[in-house]
């Protein structure tokens, strides 16, 4: 294996995929290096979870060749199996056992052996905030102590690679901070994450590099400033308190997008610095007084909407 | 480790799994022990007088001698329900889908589960037969007539369980996977059980006489008396390998197919 192999943690050429008539994945193609988080983001039906599905094993792809940690999905997936863990959008925990014995059973199937089994368990618990509720059945839990549990199921065995589908999908903000903060921590432990989403603040603020499926296809690929750097947008917003203030305003910058029920003035403006420290001196040489400023960089909002040719909120929520 | 130690690691701790639900939630399971009792409780105690002087016995102490070998196994039957209903909730709910992203025995889900089926259902048998013997069953076979009413019983176990892991990967919710096995509790009502064949109506008696109840129960019967039956035992084991065989490959190809590798 060479060193670039050795680096890619999961490669992805051509894959396809279709349920009768309706083709899913259309020919897309990924590349996620070692140590890092990689989030397929999209609306609902654009294929994520098909894709999570067909890397971890749970089903045969139509075409394309696949590679997890180094080991064909196709011909070896039990050694895909033995380097992976997955956590679902729907929760897979055994809502009749506790807590415990839930990360226990986990560990008998790791074949971790009794000691190791419960160490791991309790430690576990004790990570995930779950260890008061440790012995109380999971059907009892909370949905973010459910996704814990969850999570925490996966980490048994200690999988080099973590595929999360949706992990924060029907969390409340407060459970959905400490799984980004959990996310952080694998990583920081050197686990490569695999994450679907559709918010794209989460991409934004957790991964390293970013996809955006769209119908079956990758419509765009690369880190968030890649991304965004795709899109124009980057503008400084001018607030007036009177109507002779905004044309004064407009008249110095020149033409302007100008909205003038709100007193406002759109400017273009890369955010920095220099640019608005001259942006003032201008208004300031002609006495303009500015109510208030605010600076608006693109964000992947502005890029969902320009690669997919449709706004964001349309079929992807953001918060 | 080989495969198949791995395969016997990976069963063992699903059906430890099994038989904590069964611990957990015992209501199926007691279910399972419930009817049965209560069908000897009414058919000796209530009807008894009537039933015992129709098959030829004086009064209700020979009935029971006659009806009991029969409801032992609706006990067995009974065990079908709980196994489909498992089953079922297993494959509808998303822990199946973490055990098929790990490297685990694929069949030790389904192994588990019989495993698991069959000492419960061991357990409730046993139950129905103590109560059928504090009752007044009396019988006059030996131990080793014992011992092989006790073999069929077991085998007949194993061969209704895979039926019910069929059955319950059929059902598309729990609620299904709880009726379809009525049918397998409800054979035996249709069979030698509570009254011999010949007294039924002609088009109840043919199915009496050749649905797989009928020879097993007889078999049964004979043992316990002490009078057993070649060609009825013949039939029984035919009838019990055939369930069996049906029930493991039917359980399989569904399940393949809902799992694929």
């Amino acid at each position: 294996m060479d060193i670039e192999a050795r680096q890619t943690a999961i490669q992805v050429t051509g894959l396809r995929k279709a349920f009768g008539e309706k083709v899913v994945l259309d020919g897309i193609d990924i590349e996620v290096t070692r140590g890092t988080v990689f989030s397929l983001l999209g609306p609902n039906g654009a294929g994520k979870t098909t894709a999570v599905r067909i890397l971890s094993t749970l089903i045969p792809a139509d075409g394309g060749r696949v590679s997890v940690a180094g080991r064909d999905l196709a011909k070896d997936p039990d050694g895909v199996r033995r380097a992976i863990g997955v956590t679902g959008q729907y929760s897979a925990v055994d809502g009749l056992l506790t807590g415990r014995e839930n990360l226990i059973l986990m560990a008998d199937l790791h074949r971790l052996g009794k000691a190791t089994g419960r160490r791991a368990a309790d430690d576990l618990l004790e990570r995930f905030d779950l260890a008061e509720a440790a012995n109380k059945t999971a059907l009892t839990y909370s949905g973010g102590m459910r996704r814990r549990l969850d999570i925490a199921m996966t980490l048994i065995g200690d999988p080099q690679i973590i595929f999360l589908d949706e992990p924060t999908t029907g969390l409340d903000p407060r459970s959905r901070r400490t799984m980004w903060e959990t996310i952080r921590g694998l990583v920081r432990g050197g686990v490569t994450i695999f994450l679907t989403t559709q918010y794209l603040d989460e991409a934004d603020h957790l991964a390293d590099r970013i996809a955006v499926l769209d119908g079956g296809r990758l419509v765009a690929q690369g880190t968030s400033d890649e991304l965004k750097r795709l899109v124009p947008g980057g503008h400084v917003r001018l607030r007036f308190d009177d109507p002779a203030a905004l044309d004064a305003a407009a008249r110095t910058l020149g033409a302007q997008t100008r909205d003038d029920d709100a007193l406002a003035l759109q400017v273009p403006s890369d955010g920095g610095v220099r640019s608005l420290r001259a942006l003032l001196g201008r208004l300031e040489d002609a006495s303009i007084e500015v109510g208030e400023l605010s600076v608006h960089t693109p964000d992947l909002d502005d890029v969902f909407l320009a690669l997919t040719g449709r706004p964001e909120n349309e079929k992807v929520a953001s918060r | 480790m080989t495969m198949l130690t791995h395969a016997a690691a990976d069963s063992a701790t699903m059906l430890r799994r099994n038989l904590r639900h069964a611990l957990r939630y015992p209501s199926l399971t007691i279910g399972g022990i419930m009817m049965p009792v209560l069908i000897l409780l009414l058919f000796v105690g209530v009807f008894g007088n009537t039933l015992g002087a129709g098959v030829g016995g004086a009064a209700k102490d020979d009935y029971i001698n006659y009806v009991a070998p029969g409801i032992i196994l609706m006990a067995i039957a009974s065990g079908c329900m709980a196994t489909s209903v498992s089953v079922c909730m297993d494959m509808t709910e998303g822990i199946v889908d973490r055990f098929r992203t790990m490297a685990i025995s694929r069949s030790s889900l389904l192994t588990g589960h019989v495993a698991g089926s069959m000492i419960q259902t061991v357990l409730s048998t046993v139950a129905v037969i103590g109560v059928a013997v504090a009752m007044g069953l009396r019988t006059s076979g030996g131990v080793l007539d014992w011992l092989a009413a006790a073999g069929l019983m077991l085998l007949l176990t194993f061969a209704l369980t895979w039926v019910a892991v069929t059955l319950g990967l059929l059902a598309k919710n729990p609620e299904g996977a709880s009726n379809t096995p009525l049918i397998i509790q409800f054979l035996p009502f249709l069979s030698s059980t509570i009254v011999p064949t010949e007294s039924m109506p002609a088009g109840i008696r043919w199915f009496a006489e050749y649905q797989p109840f009928t020879p097993i129960i007889e078999t049964v019967r004979g043992l316990l008396l002490g009078t057993p039956n070649g060609r009825d035992a013949a039939a029984s084991l035919a009838w019990c390998a055939g369930l069996a065989v049906a029930g493991y490959v039917l359980s399989k190809i569904i399940f393949n197919r809902k799992a694929p590798r």
